[in-house]
């Protein structure tokens, strides 16, 4: 079949100046194929190295994008015009172009240079790609030292809190002697030290609707290393208004959950989860414990999702939620899709800017109602009316494990969820202090029994961690 | 070389700073004259379509190509080549510039730091695809008509 292709101006000086050609084929494919055989010279123009279009290429026929019909494959009849167009784009540096490695890097580097999949092309592209951690706590130790080591040229985090003892059994970030200091503070000396060569920023302050989208906008992938679940959907829902992926880990006690939420190409995290559970259905680590080595794992398995997705290799966990249990050694996959009724990622959106997700994940109820209603003792004034020799009952709501780290003499261990079956063991006439850890367990038993008619009972003020703090240091804080 | 006039060179400085921070686009109209010197008639500023990142990032559609090509076969004009801000960087092409250049056009790179145009160059992609080369730029001081 006799085709016309049309020729643009650019190009003409590779076809003997003529703005137009026939060839004879009998689709797309085979119309370029005949004129790239007759002027050699427009092959490099056309095409790239690997043989496909160039993508700035594009091919019509009539008023149609060949690309929106069959692509190559389209067929074309006699008489057929075909119009090569072009599409000019281009652009300042900042990706990998401008970037490269010096001698020590390269040698610092060499094992991944040597890697096929990864090699030089791919070692410019981790250096010169910018991720965000959100949380600097367990996932976001082993994910930044391992970006780190890999070379990613800008690492962000964002984290608020101090290294407290309690997160060495975890955060592999930090020693004993940080203790106390700013987490961001050692972690970008830690970092840094491990690698001079990559750029860390900082952002010591809590994510929140205000500066959420600010600081997400200069990354190209967001990594969700939080631990509530207020950040967790603002993390998602700012990462779907900015159109970045977000890898997503999340931990439990001994399982472990991780998956990239791309509403460009698969799910979002509120395709999985449209509404968080009710507040303190699931319990924080801090209040159910969590394996040291899991965010470990769990962790690097983002660390490893991040540099694919920079790479551009393998197969991402774009709609595919893994399961992970580290008592069973097991990994489990689910397929997620895409829900078309997503508040936020769906075909009609209602969530079009961020919204308030400490509302929305109804933190502030919880955190401060039982605060306000219920009678306190403090630590000191229980140890001074106990050393009088008063009679007051001591109930310990917490589980038996915490019972076996520490607990104040004659208590009676009565875990929280276990109460209301035997109530009936406590006596109403007596005065009563219930505590547990921090205080806010208690509160809830304090105001479950004063509902219940307990009149005599009283809240131990901060737990057994203000215990330790204002009377016997020797009772351990966990 | 590329000539163009005062005002036309003018214009581009508008363009880029307007659009800053993000990427302006646009557009010459005019006449190939002797051996290869590129009269500029007409600059004309483009919509840049890119979606997303246009801080670094400019695109024409393939429609608006269609379109300048009309304009300019209606006025008798060639499409010379095209311009384009780098904002914050150096008036140089980027090698995403050099993948998606067409040869034979003249492009023009006007370079705006914090938010000031700064300087402007023009290039070609050479024959082999492999760089660009500078091409000489002319802002022609009186008008020849």
């Amino acid at each position: 079949m006799a085709v016309t292709i049309l020729i643009p101006s650019a190009l003409q000086a590779y076809a003997d100046n003529q703005g137009e050609v026939q060839v004879q084929a009998s689709n797309v494919g085979e119309a370029l194929q005949a004129l790239t055989e007759a002027y050699p010279g427009l092959r490099k123009h056309l095409y790239n190295e690997q043989g496909r279009l160039r993508s700035f290429v594009n091919v019509y026929l009539g008023e149609e994008d060949t690309r929106y019909l069959q692509g190559l494959e389209t067929p074309v009849k006699d008489g057929d015009t075909l119009m090569i167009v072009p599409s000019i784009a281009g652009g300042s540096p900042a990706v990998a172009e401008e970037v490269a490695l010096d001698n020590e890097e390269i040698l610092r580097y060499s094992r991944h240079l040597i890697l096929p999949d990864v090699a030089m092309e791919g070692q410019l592209k981790l250096k010169a790609a910018k991720v965000l951690c959100v949380g600097a706590g367990g996932l976001g130790s082993p994910l930044a030292l391992y970006l780190a080591a890999a070379g990613v040229g800008t690492i962000g985090l964002v984290d608020f809190d101090v290294v407290d003892l309690t997160n060495l059994q975890r955060q592999v970030l930090y020693t004993t002697t940080d203790v106390g200091r700013p987490k961001l503070e050692v972690a970008k000396e830690r970092l840094q030290a491990m690698n001079p060569h990559i750029e860390i920023r900082t952002y010591e302050t809590r994510l929140t609707r205000d500066n959420a989208l600010d600081i997400l906008a200069d990354y190209d992938i967001v990594v969700d290393g939080t631990d509530n679940f207020a950040t967790r959907y603002l993390v998602n829902d700012a990462c779907v208004l900015l159109g970045k992926p977000n890898v997503y880990g999340s931990i439990f006690r001994f399982e472990g959950q991780a998956s990239v939420f791309y509403a460009k190409e698969g799910p979002c995290y509120r395709c999985l989860y449209p509404e968080p559970p009710p507040p303190g259905l699931v319990p924080s680590c801090a209040e159910g414990g969590v394996l040291g080595v899991l965010p470990g794992v769990v962790g690097t398995i983002q660390a490893m999702e991040t540099i694919k997705l920079i790479l551009g290799k393998g197969e991402p966990l774009i709609g595919r939620l893994l399961l992970f249990n580290a008592l069973k050694m097991q990994f489990r996959e689910l397929k997620l899709r895409k829900n078309p009724n997503c508040p936020v990622c769906g075909e009609r959106p209602i969530i079009r800017e961020l919204i308030d997700y400490d509302e929305f994940c109804g933190v502030r109820g919880v955190e401060e109602a039982p605060a306000e209603v219920v009678e306190e003792i403090t630590p000191t004034e229980l140890k001074r009316r106990l050393d009088a020799g008063e009679n007051i009952f001591l109930l310990d709501v917490r589980e038996p494990v915490e019972w076996q780290i520490c607990r104040l003499d004659g208590a009676v261990l009565m875990p929280m969820n276990t109460v209301p079956a035997r109530m009936h063991e406590l006596d109403s006439a007596k005065e009563m202090v219930v505590y547990c850890r921090s205080g806010k367990r208690s509160a809830q038993i304090v105001a479950f029994l004063k509902a219940a008619g307990f009149r005599k009972v009283k809240n131990l003020r901060g737990g057994i961690l203000q215990w330790s703090d204002e009377v016997d240091p020797t009772v351990p804080k966990y | 070389m590329l000539s163009i006039s005062p005002e036309q060179a003018s214009q581009i400085r508008q363009h880029a700073k307007q659009e800053y921070p993000h990427e302006c686009c646009g557009a010459f109209l005019g006449r190939v004259v002797g051996e290869d010197v590129r009269w500029v008639e007409e600059v004309v500023p483009i919509t840049n379509e890119q979606a997303e990142n246009r801080e670094r990032r400019f695109l024409i559609t393939p429609q608006q190509m269609m379109a300048l090509e009309r304009t300019a076969a209606q006025k008798g004009l060639k499409v010379l080549g095209f311009y384009h801000s780098h904002p914050d960087h150096p008036a140089r092409p980027s090698d995403y510039d050099r993948e998606n250049a067409l040869p034979w056009y003249s492009y023009l790179i006007i370079s705006v730091q914090k938010g000031k145009p700064a300087e402007m160059h023009c290039w070609r992609l050479l024959d082999d695809r492999s760089d660009f080369e500078r091409e000489q730029m002319q802002i022609r001081a009186l008008e020849m008509r």
